[in-house]
């Protein structure tokens, strides 16, 4: 099979250090993989291409990369699969972080995240006698979160991420998830309550705008993001309502609950808190003119026929309990 | 071609221009709606947050009403597009899920039997209407004038719910529906991101940053507008990009055209019917270019 891998390359020790695009014309077997061809192109063609890659099996986690625009491991990306006009494959360095040269990028920011969220069982109750147990069913939930193998991939295609360094990000909230939702972490009841209030600050979990991105390129299945969710909804369970976030759904719900349909109008006091006047402040320029330009929501906001079997249903279903964690 | 019509919470609040834009091309159209005035918000993906199931049941309810009018679901909402392919895919796959679902309905006398497929507007034309009835009908094409689209998280990901597998003309059928309209294509790795206005009221800045990164992208790529299927992004990328731009400390002024206003400014409908009056980044350039009137 003929491609063109089209790569973005980066020298820093050129004399002129800018990032370029340079395309590689090889031939490779009908079943090869993206790396297949990087590695083609490194062996016969140009031997200065930088990339990373070890187990070329999906285990080993290094050579999460962008191919034609999103991360995924390069060695689990078939070329005829990734085949684009022209029988070309777009290959860039993994995105959010640094580029060191060509298609390898500086793990620091990936790994700082990590360790920032203390990624080890921290018990608080009293040592038991024997072993610490941990029921069967809490641990193939968790076997979900611990199959990341810190590829990098979610980091490199989180949108937050994109615009501020700061965020936690997908990778170090999904392995909180793992040591919050762990029943060996935490007090005797296995609830991690510090961790729950160190991750509902800023730059946590409140910061993640549910894009699913880290879902769709997780190679190894851990969806994040849902992992972020399960971390709100047990910061929620353990009563850290006062910020934002927590405010923003509870407001949610209340206003659906009431009418059957969310009143815009009312969602950004109720999340911002009505004693909250600078905040409110802030949204007034908006406010004024969404309102000059007739685009306010309505002031009187009725409510739908038929809105008390909708009251009727959040009663039953919120008495019902959740489904299990992690259902998806 | 008859719907039921599911218009979602913001083209009734935030975005008023849009509901009245999408009834008027589907009227022209000859795309019958039939609206389900009991139906309730999607839970927009905010309150699956607190409770997934209650949000499945209140689609599952929505998906049962439409059962019960014997019609397709249409929305004009990425964002209840995506929240209710993601609660029928877990609802259709899971049947002991559904009977629960189920049994919280009874009680009013509904069931959801697995059948629904709701649809978006966008994939409505491309995928049941046609493009070459579709293309009979664009009567002063926007031949000139460059259009970026920016789809709304939910109407791409996750692509399993979504269905791309079995419709894989899904992901680029916004570029598709710009060149009916006889419009360029301004393509960018933006179209499919997020417009950040989930965090709006939890991270200002952060969200204000993604509207200036999009708008500030596309504009570099010289695009007279961009449209999107989405009211949520169109809340943020055209009520938000003052902010953008004084945050960003650059002229931005794109503007941001709902999907049903574009169609309808190439199908000759008046800009002032379509609603652009009503939007807060101006349009009159936009509409100068076309050489209409206002």
């Amino acid at each position: 099979m003929d491609l063109t891998l089209r790569v973005r390359r980066f020298d820093p020790d050129s004399d002129n250090p800018e990032p370029y695009w340079q395309d590689f014309s090889v031939t490779v077997e009908d079943n090869a993989t993206v790396l297949d061809a990087l590695i083609k192109v490194r062996e016969d063609v140009d031997g200065t291409l930088s990339l990373r890659c070890s187990c070329r099996s999906s285990i080993c986690g290094s050579c999460a990369m962008r191919i034609n625009g999103h991360a995924t491991l390069a060695c689990k990306a078939q070329a005829r699969d990734s085949l684009g006009d022209d029988n070309v494959i777009v290959v860039e360095p993994a995105g959010v972080m640094h580029v060191l040269k060509d298609l390898v990028v500086d793990f620091d920011l990936f790994w700082d995240k990590i360790m920032a969220v203390e990624p080890y069982l921290q018990p608080q109750g009293p040592e038991p006698e024997g072993e610490y147990i941990a029921s069967n069913e809490s641990m193939l939930h968790l076997s979900g979160v611990t199959a990341c193998i810190m590829c990098g991939a979610c980091v490199s295609d989180c949108t937050v991420l994109e615009v501020d360094p700061t965020f936690m990000g997908p990778a170090a909230l999904a392995k909180a998830y793992r040591f919050t939702a762990d029943p060996r972490d935490g007090d005797e009841e296995g609830h991690s309550e510090d961790r729950l209030r160190m991750l509902s600050e800023a730059s946590g979990m409140w910061d993640c705008t549910r894009c699913f991105e880290c879902v769709q390129v997780c190679p190894k299945g851990v969806a994040p993001m849902d992992r972020i969710m399960s971390l709100r909804d047990q910061a929620l369970a353990a009563g850290m309502d006062k910020n934002y976030g927590a405010r923003h759904v509870q407001a949610f719900s209340d206003l659906v609950e009431h009418s059957g349909w969310l009143d815009e109008l009312r969602i950004v006091p109720m999340t911002m808190g009505l004693g909250n006047v600078p905040a409110l402040l802030n949204v007034m320029p908006e406010a004024l003119r969404a309102l000059s330009h007739g685009k306010l929501p309505p002031l009187v906001h009725p409510e739908l026929p038929g809105a008390e079997n909708i009251r009727n249903l959040f009663e039953k279903v919120e008495q019902g309990g959740k489904e299990p964690e992690g259902h998806h | 071609m008859k719907y039921a019509f599911y218009p979602g919470c913001v083209s009734r609040g935030g975005c008023p221009e849009l509901y009245p834009a999408a009834k008027l091309i589907c009227e022209r159209l000859g795309i019958e709606l039939e609206e389900m005035p009991g139906a309730s918000c999607t839970g927009a993906g905010v309150l699956q947050e607190k409770n997934r199931t209650l949000g499945d049941t209140l689609n599952a309810r929505t998906f049962a009403m439409a059962e019960n009018l014997g019609l397709p679901i249409m929305t004009i909402c990425s964002t209840c597009q995506g929240v209710m392919s993601q609660a029928n895919y877990r609802l259709k796959n899971d049947p002991e899920y559904l009977a629960q679902v189920n049994s919280y309905l009874a009680e009013e006398g509904l069931e959801y039997k697995g059948s629904a497929d709701p649809k978006h507007l966008l994939w409505v034309l491309i995928e049941d209407y046609g493009i070459d009835r579709l293309t009979t009908l664009i009567t002063r094409p926007l031949g000139g004038v460059r259009l970026a689209p920016f789809y709304g998280c939910y109407l791409v990901r996750p692509t399993e719910a979504l269905g791309m597998e079995d419709n894989p003309e899904r992901s680029t059928s916004l570029e598709k529906l710009i060149e009916i309209l006889g419009a360029t294509v301004v393509d960018y790795s933006g179209k499919t991101r997020c417009c950040g206005f989930p965090i709006l009221t939890i991270n200002e800045r952060n969200s204000v940053a993604m509207v200036a990164k999009h708008t500030l992208d596309v504009k570099d790529l010289g695009a007279d507008a961009m449209v999107t299927p989405c009211p949520l992004c169109h809340l943020n990328l055209d009520g938000f990009q003052p902010k953008a731009s004084a945050q960003a400390q650059r002229s931005i002024g794109m503007p941001i055209l709902h999907l049903p206003q574009a169609i309808g400014l190439a199908m000759g409908i008046s800009p002032q019917e379509l609603g652009l009056r009503r939007h807060i980044v101006n349009t009159a350039p936009l509409v100068t270019k076309l050489g209409v009137r206002a």
